[in-house]
């Protein structure tokens, strides 16, 4: 079956500056994907980029194909179609995600009426029932409201009504919980579940939180310095990563039980974009470096259902570095 | 909201009555109005009479007490120069003013606003630059400098327009373009960085990713909350529409009550001072409560500022 | 076993006002804290915003004076706010924020801010604080050339690692971490978390560790509170209370904290969201969000007992004879 969205050496750069270098991933119906990666790693920027959301300083090329249709370079009307219509995006932060001086009705509406195809009292009823379906309680009199009389976990509820106004195949969704509390955070992503359970849309899920995208997601894509460095089945990249940075990402996380070991912090920072390294943009922090990596790796395909982009297959390496962290 | 606006009507009423307290301390502590109306060779007894008829040898608390009684009573007092009612003196000159003040308001709106917006749009670009060096210019240049560079090209050089005084229509265009080119600098700069600002939100994202044409989201999202900072500053230009002329008309001998000002600040004809000081202050006061106003009716956060914790 | 610090009963009360001319409204922000730290342990304290976890580090450290309990330190009462025994237990207890760029002079190198603390309590001589600036400088594992740069210069991780070199110049046996790896890239974070780990072996450092992150909190912590608002609800050792907690908020907030590998099912999702301090609930503070409640949780509220070893909760369904236990949510 053809996929929903294929993005395909998808590259941003800013004034010259490479921030995105050749992504590519698709997005099948109705699955839920997560993209993972520390900040400046371009997992927003891929989205911005296939929906045209980035400031015109941006250059960007490759490919975004919906359902087929080119979106880069697409018209503006076209491209207004696709936006808040076929795919839908909510924000971290949603406090300010909302417009401080129009009513919560006023800016559902404005997608009811675009994507919705309803007119006249349609649109406040259909509003109230989205208020309704994303939990907000008391949801005639709440659509009056302005965003500053919502909590930050109610806001990011309406946001995500006024994602599902234009019925969407697939949700963005940017660190949608991020600035919120835990038990709010449970709130947000158990209600995009049950939401995505009851309308069938897939699901993009950005999150720098690994746990938050290994416990929600069905495939996971690792981006590292403007590249997708591996791309697995969610249980299988946990249980087994194996790219070197994907391996000491989660060697980094925490956990919640068993017996507790020393975590695998990986040495350095993240390279600069204007100073980015030649060859693997890893490689300065890697432990198995070698004089291979002095060219670009790419994504290659591994086993049945994997991707990563390491010259050479450092899967037993990889695990040999987490057993020795487990010491 | 009843009380949003008892408070500020407060808070207005203790700014005039601290400008008039400010204004009677200072002109009474620069120099003796006896004197300096009178001249130094006036007689004593002349002088010492003057001072009994003003009130100048009563204790200055005194006269503080006597000057706020009678304003209470809607009386402003007399000019010390002719004896006519100070008030009288500044009414007949308020026209002439804003004669000026009016026009160069509107070139202000006219101008600036949509410069500050199209700046701000096009942010970067040739358009931009160009508006930001105007704008530089015309905010840094002072008015005076302005008026008489205008006048060394269109009175002068080219002889197109008369350089001063108040004959006809063409008298007040070069007063006009100099008080509306320093505004509209002002307002274009303060226009283009609201834009900016509310650009760079994060709800402006959101609306682009509804699916809105640009069109409309600088319409509905961008506009209505870049006006909020914007209205501050119209404001207080429509707050200085009586005495933001005093240097302009000066320049151009133009008979308005600015110049009354400086003739009356200089002759210590208090009574006319501290009654325009009073009008200006008054006219400040009412403009800011306008604003206040308006910020209530553009901004939500500020109608309910009880609800910002509510759940 | 010696606790370092001791904390009991802390109170502490902020006036409100709703709106600029409201009335103003009390709001007991910390509500009867108690816990101890032995020497060399870690205490991780977790809770939500509001939950006043950070207000209770700033009274443990004294930056804030109570309006009842009290705080021992070393067997003595933390001295009160700006008097001069309280400066000179500076020296002693330091304190680490989450924004490390806040907390560092922006104009003035790392090494240079490093030793002010030793020209200010004129610690040794010229040559031996220049020494210990550059051991400093090496324990967080800085190279001595970051010593000459900027605080805007280091990256959001080498910053933390400054504040933490500076905070511990004089050689503190106490530290209050405020989420000190918030704001840092996960790669990042497990960098700061080990070297706060091997510091405190090496220094033998006692440490209060605030954060929302449970992951992180297990991963530093001997033991465990859990705070909801103003209270202590759960307490006790940091694996056991994460295997199985007792109180029903501490099991939403495990549940809550996601974790490779096990399944959606299991998350429990508390309704409604954590009540404004200002207007807290009658009885137990979590009651309208509780999964168990009854009728006695709406009138009174639980104290913290004792019902295990080294376990206390505060819970009506939990320890006072109940069969009902909160363990069984799971």
């Amino acid at each position: 079956m053809q996929p929903l969205i294929t993005i395909d050496a998808l590259t941003v750069a800013f004034r010259g500056v490479k921030v995105l270098d050749g992504v590519s991933l698709d997005v099948r119906r109705g699955e839920a994907i997560g993209l993972v990666g520390e900040s400046g790693s371009g997992k927003s920027v891929t989205w911005l980029a296939a929906l045209g959301l980035l400031p015109n300083t941006a250059t960007v090329s490759g490919s975004v194909k919906l359902e087929g249709a080119e979106l880069l370079g697409a018209s503006a009307s076209a491209m207004d179609k696709v936006r808040g219509g076929k795919v839908a995006m909510i924000f971290q932060d949603p406090a300010s995600a909302l417009n401080p001086v129009l009513s919560i009705r006023r800016q559902i509406s404005e997608s009811l009426a675009l994507h919705g195809g309803l007119s006249g009292a349609a649109i406040p009823a259909e509003a109230k029932r989205l208020l309704d379906l994303v939990g907000i309680p008391d949801a005639e009199r709440r659509l009056s409201a302005y965003p500053h009389e919502f909590s930050g976990g109610q806001s990011q509820r309406i946001m995500i009504a006024m994602a599902l106004a234009g019925n969407p195949d697939l949700l963005i969704a940017d660190e949608p919980t991020t600035a919120l509390d835990a038990t709010i955070q449970a709130q947000i992503l158990e209600l995009i579940w049950r939401v995505r359970r009851e309308t069938g849309m897939a699901i993009v899920l950005i999150s720098h939180d690994l746990g938050v995208v290994a416990e929600n997601c069905d495939r996971v894509a690792v981006m590292y310095a403007g590249r997708i460095v591996e791309e697995a089945p969610a249980a299988e990249l946990f249980d087994d990563p194996r790219h070197p940075y994907a391996a000491g990402l989660v060697g980094s996380l925490p956990t919640m039980d068993g017996p507790r070991r020393r975590l695998t912090a990986i040495a350095g920072t993240v390279p600069d974009p204007k100073a980015m390294p030649t060859g693997c943009a890893f490689a300065p922090r890697c432990d198995f470096a070698g004089p291979p990596c002095q060219s670009v790796p790419s994504l290659r395909v591994v086993g049945d259902n994997r991707r990563i982009a390491c010259v050479i297959d450092r899967r037993a390496a990889a695990a040999v570095r987490f057993g020795q962290a487990a010491e | 909201m009843a009380r949003y606006f008892a408070i500020r009507l407060l808070r207005a009423l203790i700014t005039i009555v601290l400008v008039v307290t400010f204004v009677f301390v200072v002109l009474r502590m620069s120099g003796d109005p006896a004197l300096i109306i009178l001249g130094p060779e006036a007689p004593p007894e002349v002088i010492a009479a003057f001072r009994k008829a003003w009130g100048l040898d009563d204790p200055i608390w005194l006269q503080y007490v006597n000057y706020f009684g009678a304003i209470a009573k809607g009386e402003l007092g007399r000019s010390m120069r002719d004896g006519r009612p100070a008030i009288e003196l500044v009414l007949e000159r308020i026209p002439a003013t804003l004669a000026l003040t009016i026009p160069a308001l509107l070139i202000k709106l006219a101008i600036g606003i949509p410069a500050g917006i199209f700046a701000a749009l096009n942010r970067g670009s040739w358009i931009d630059r160009a508006v930001m060096i105007g704008a530089v210019v015309g905010f840094t240049v002072p008015s005076f400098v302005l008026g008489l560079v205008l006048v060394l090209i269109f009175a002068v050089q080219l002889g197109w327009l008369p350089s001063g005084g108040q004959e006809s229509w063409k008298h007040s265009i070069l007063p006009i373009a100099t008080l509306g080119i320093g505004g509209a600098a002002v307002l274009a700069r303060f226009t283009r960085s609201a834009m900016l600002e509310v650009l760079g939100h994060s709800y402006i994202r959101t609306a682009s990713a509804k699916g809105l044409s640009w069109r409309t989201v600088v319409l509905s999202h961008v506009l209505p909350n870049a006006a909020i900072p914007t209205v501050t500053i119209v404001g207080f230009m429509v707050g200085s529409l009586i005495a933001g002329a005093v240097v302009v008309e000066s320049v151009f001998s133009w008979p308005g009550v600015g110049r009354l000002l400086v003739v009356a600040v200089a002759n210590r004809d208090l009574a006319v001072v501290q009654c325009i000081l009073l009008l200006v202050a008054a006219t400040m006061v009412t403009s800011n409560m306008i604003v206040d106003f308006l910020y209530g009716f553009l901004d939500p956060r500020l109608r309910s500022p009880q609800a910002a914790g509510a759940h | 076993m010696t606790a370092l610090v001791k904390v009991d009963g802390l109170v502490r009360s902020y006036h409100m006002r709703a709106g600029m001319f409201g009335r103003a409204q009390q709001v007991r922000a910390v509500d009867g804290v108690s816990f101890a730290i032995s020497r060399g342990k870690t205490l991780g304290l977790v809770g939500e915003s509001g939950s006043g976890k950070s207000t209770t580090g700033r009274l443990v450290l004294g930056l804030e004076n109570p309006d009842a309990g009290s705080v021992v330190f070393d067997g003595a009462a933390v001295p009160v706010l700006d008097t001069a025994p309280w400066r000179a237990s500076r020296a002693r207890m330091q304190m680490i924020f989450q924004n490390p760029l806040g907390a560092l002079d922006r104009l003035l190198p790392i090494a240079t801010q490093l030793r002010e603390p030793l020209d200010i309590h004129t610690i040794g001589d010229a040559a031996s604080r220049t020494a210990r600036v550059a051991d400093l400088m090496r324990r967080v594992g800085l190279s001595s050339e970051i010593g000459q740069r900027y605080p805007h210069e280091l990256s959001g991780g080498q910053r933390q690692r400054a504040v933490l070199a500076r905070a511990l110049t004089t050689k503190p046996d106490f530290l209050v971490c405020d989420e000190p790896v918030s704001a840092l890239d996960v790669s990042i974070q497990a960098q700061v978390v080990n070297l706060l780990t091997d510091l405190q072996a090496e220094l033998d450092l006692t440490m209060l560790f605030i954060s929302h992150d449970l992951r992180v909190v297990r991963q530093v912590s001997e033991r465990v509170a859990v705070m909801y608002l103003g209270r202590v609800v759960e307490l006790g050792d940091a694996d056991d209370l994460f295997a199985s907690p007792q109180h029903p908020y501490t099991s939403a907030l495990v549940s809550a904290s996601p974790t490779p590998g096990r399944g959606k099912a299991e998350r429990i999702v508390l309704a409604g969201e954590p009540p404004n301090p200002a207007a807290k609930p009658a009885g137990c503070g979590f009651h309208p969000r509780c999964p168990m409640v009854f009728a006695r949780c709406r009138v009174e509220a639980p104290l913290l007992v004792e019902v295990a070893p080294g376990r206390s909760v505060a819970c009506h369904q939990v320890g006072s004879g109940s069969s009902a236990s909160a363990g069984a949510l799971h």
